[in-house]
């Protein structure tokens, strides 16, 4: 089969890790050949966890700059550092809800308009969803859903071959009991968000 | 029951190349196993270290790797399955014994693991861990994939019976850090009871025993050469003359990097998973059915030299190239693209790589360094010390924990590291050479691992130097590990002893030793000025348990703090702490109550008092 090559940013915290550990479940469940990269050395310290997922035949668990199939930024900010990933091709997922980085605060950086953003994102890839992720995880019950919320629309664009089934099906072997109902609901209206291309 | 001592051989598991290493290690009846943390190699270590509480490995955190290394290496010599674990630079730390352990031999089998870090993601330096085994003579196992590493680790130890030496199983972060699809195997069982049989002639290594031990690991390298002349762990694919000489992940990036520019026909592929000794008649024949060959290898020309050398013992003219300016960089690591380009320029293969989109209208985006963590004490003693030292012209030697992020504005409290427990020995080079104030800063992991030689040291020569003991209490950076000075009642583990850093300090003979609670900012400035006012060696020891090891403890929480309207905007706080719970809100500025600690540092700093506790 052909690769997808999907690339997850997301700030220490995030609960990017949980998430794309779902999607590589759920491709075991699926049959599908998954391998996976994390870059988090310093990521309980407020840095930016990269995880890198390809699924397909590919032996490499690398992905080099422009060649992303799907990006998914669960912050904004981080959704724009990372384009360097992407291609014309490229799908693109992100979060619109902020997490300045401290440098701001310091004066040491400025945060990029919203609006910007979001134009230069369209402007050089094939399509991009947007939504505040942040609001759906508190409709779902709890701030620390984002990730959910974002798998839920990663799944929805059907560029990863894993179905929503399976996605839910890794979710509860991996999530803690507690929090599963919380997760799954965040997981949906993530779903319908990128479905209805609103939030 | 831990994940990884419940799966049944055949069972699939989507594992961290670090879990598949920890559980290959389990089936081939790993017995005594030892380490220092250090990333990438950590998760190995944690996840053995938590079957050793249900299973009946034996599993150590020793005070530093060449500790790690002797523990395994008498264990190995009983008779039992052994291994120590650490990072590339850890094997510098625990060198002198693998020299000479090499000499001597084990009689268990004995792997261990050196962790290299190409990019220094988290590390110091970037060096190419395979010249221990030539160093040593030593045989080297490197995989390719995260299925590879479970395999092989157990073959490692296979291996290192069948040569009575110990193997060096050397993975690069990529492999570590890399989560994929493992099918389990059979869990061997444990062989646990020991025994040490003496035979001081070829066990003490006097001059008159060693003569006779190098001769013996020259016998054991030449077995160890014929079974790398077979090993299935060096294998070739494909047809064609081009040949491609790889290993490791690089040997991903090549079989992707051919499929992807349709060249399969034309490309013979090796891949040296056995890397010490090197095949070299496997090699030799190799290069006899190729026009030319390009050498694919992150970091040293390694392998490249040496194929390059059995080609002039064969009399083979052939180009083979690797490292060069226009072909693959010592620097770093390889990625995908660069790997495919490269091939493909070199082989003279046409290729249109993907259009990387035009990033240059994208505006400069605020950078996010890691940061000391809200409510870490390490921001506290330097705000301390940098106070008390006001007016004094200073150097700070720094040493490696979390606190080196301290390096970073406003803190800006680190001058000068180069290794573990540095600090304190360039400390006592800087107060002869430097002119200026000696303060160095370590942490109490690193205070055990290396730095107390060097205090010691300072000592006996008489320097002047203050030495500050960072104490929270864990090993934080590589996620909390114990360290000889860490309380284990408090994570419920019985049968540990416990080192007072305080007592070390009184018995090597420091003549001023202060204690403080670095969250008591106006009372530690002042202990901490009459430390600094003492001609002599001197130690600050400030003790605050890390406040992220505290949040996993169920530790008593302290109530968040807010900015009240007595603000004048003076921004002490942000400006001289620096702390990630602040932030500012046009042009006000504000405390995140999800992210405050309730140190209370920023409340004690501030001129106006304006920072007050959250009241219910």
């Amino acid at each position: 089969m052909d690769t997808i090559r999907l690339i997850i940013v997301a700030v220490g915290g995030q609960g990017n890790l949980l998430s794309s550990s779902i999607l590589g479940e759920a491709a075991l469940l699926s049959g599908i050949p998954v391998g996976m990269s994390e870059i988090h050395g310093m990521a309980q310290r407020g840095g930016v966890v990269e995880s890198a997922m390809l699924f397909g035949d590919a032996l490499s668990t690398v992905i080099s700059d422009g060649e992303a199939d799907v990006l998914v930024g669960f912050e904004p900010s981080e959704t724009l550092r990372a384009l360097k990933k992407c291609n014309r091709n490229t799908v693109v997922i992100t979060n619109l809800a902020p997490l300045p980085p401290f440098t701001v605060a310091m004066g040491k950086g400025v945060y990029p308009d919203l609006d910007r953003l979001q134009d230069l994102i369209r402007a050089k890839t094939e399509k991009l969803i947007a939504m505040d992720a942040l609001k759906l995880a508190k409709q779902a019950g709890s701030n620390l859903a984002v990730n959910m919320v974002l798998l839920g629309a990663l799944i929805q664009t059907g560029k990863i071959p894993v179905s929503a089934e399976n996605v839910k099906q890794a979710m509860r072997t991996k999530v803690k009991p507690a929090f599963l109902e919380i997760n799954l609901k965040a997981f949906e209206l993530g779903f319908s968000a990128a479905q209805t291309g609103r939030s | 029951m831990h994940k990884l001592l419940q799966g049944h051989s055949g069972l699939k598991m989507f594992l961290l190349g670090n879990e598949a290493i920890a559980r290959g290690a389990i089936e081939a009846g790993l017995a005594v196993g030892a380490t220092y943390p250090g990333t990438p190699s950590s998760e190995i270590s944690s996840n053995l270290f938590e079957m050793s509480q249900e299973s009946e490995l034996y599993f150590e955190y020793s005070v530093n790797e060449k500790v790690a290394l002797e523990v395994a290496a008498a264990a190995a010599n009983c008779g039992l399955r052994s291994m120590a674990v650490m990072k590339h630079v850890g094997l510098n730390v625990a060198a002198d014994a693998l020299m000479t352990l090499a000499y001597v031999g084990i009689k268990g089998g004995m792997v261990i693991l050196t962790a290299d870090d190409p990019f220094m993601f988290s590390s110091q330096n970037e060096q190419d861990n395979r010249f221990y085994g030539k160093l040593s003579g030593l045989p080297i196992l490197e995989p390719s994939s995260v299925e590879e590493a479970r395999v092989m680790v157990r073959y490692a130890f296979d291996l290192s019976e069948k040569i009575r030496e110990p193997v060096l199983f050397r993975t690069t972060t990529r492999i570590n850090h890399s989560t994929g699809i493992v099918t389990l195997g059979e869990v061997s069982p444990v062989k646990r009871e020991g025994n040490f049989i003496k035979d001081p002639f070829n066990y003490v290594t006097i001059p008159a025993v060693s003569r006779n031990l190098h001769a013996k690991l020259l016998k054991n390298m030449e077995e160890a050469k014929q079974i790398s002349e077979s090993s299935e762990y060096n294998f070739c694919v494909g047809e064609g003359r081009w040949g491609i000489i790889c290993n490791g992940v690089s040997y991903n990036y090549v079989r992707d990097a051919v499929k992807d520019l349709g060249v399969e026909e034309k490309v013979k592929i090796l891949r040296i998973g056995f890397s010490n000794p090197m095949p070299d008649n496997l090699i030799k024949t190799f290069l006899e059915g190729c026009e030319r060959v390009l050498v694919v290898e992150e970091g040293e020309p390694y392998m490249e030299v040496e194929v390059k050398a059995f080609a002039q013992e064969r009399g083979l003219t052939l180009p083979i190239d690797g490292k060069a300016p226009d072909l693959f960089s010592r620097l770093y690591e390889f990625d995908p693209a660069m790997v495919r380009k490269t091939i493909a320029a070199h082989f003279g293969i046409s290729y249109n790589p993907p259009a990387v989109a035009d990033l240059s209208d994208i505006p400069e985006i605020a950078q996010r360094p890691p940061n000391l963590c809200a409510g870490c004490s390490h921001r506290a003693s330097y705000y301390i010390v940098k106070k008390a030292a006001e007016g004094m012209e200073t150097v700070y030697p720094t040493d490696i924990g979390c606190y080196t992020l301290g390096v970073l504005p406003p803190l800006s409290m680190a001058d000068f590291l180069i290794c573990m427990g540095s600090s304190a020995g360039t400390g006592c080079g800087f107060s002869k050479a430097a002119g200026k104030k000696v303060i160095s800063f370590i942490g109490d992991s690193t205070f055990f691992h290396s730095g107390i030689p060097g205090l010691i040291n300072a000592v006996f020569n008489n320097h002047n130097l203050t030495l500050v003991i960072l104490d929270n209490g864990t090993t934080a950076m590589t996620g909390h590990q114990p360290n000889p000075g860490v309380d284990m009642n408090m994570l419920k583990l019985k049968g540990y002893g416990r080192v007072s850093i305080e007592e070390v300090v009184r018995g090597i003979g420091i003549p001023v030793v202060t204690v403080i609670e670095p969250f008591k900012i106006r009372k530690s400035i002042e202990a901490v000025r009459q430390a600094l006012q003492f001609e002599g060696v001197s130690v600050v020891i400030s003790r605050q348990m890390c406040t992220l090891y505290a949040k996993g403890l169920k530790l008593e929480s302290k109530r968040a703090f807010r900015i009240s309207n007595k603000c004048r905007n003076h921004r002490n706080c942000i400006d001289e702490l620096g702390c990630p719970a602040f932030y500012v809100r046009e042009g006000t500025i504000q405390i995140d109550p999800g992210l405050c600690t309730g140190c209370s540092v920023c409340a004690q700093v501030c001129p106006e008092n304006a920072i007050v506790p959250i009241k219910d």
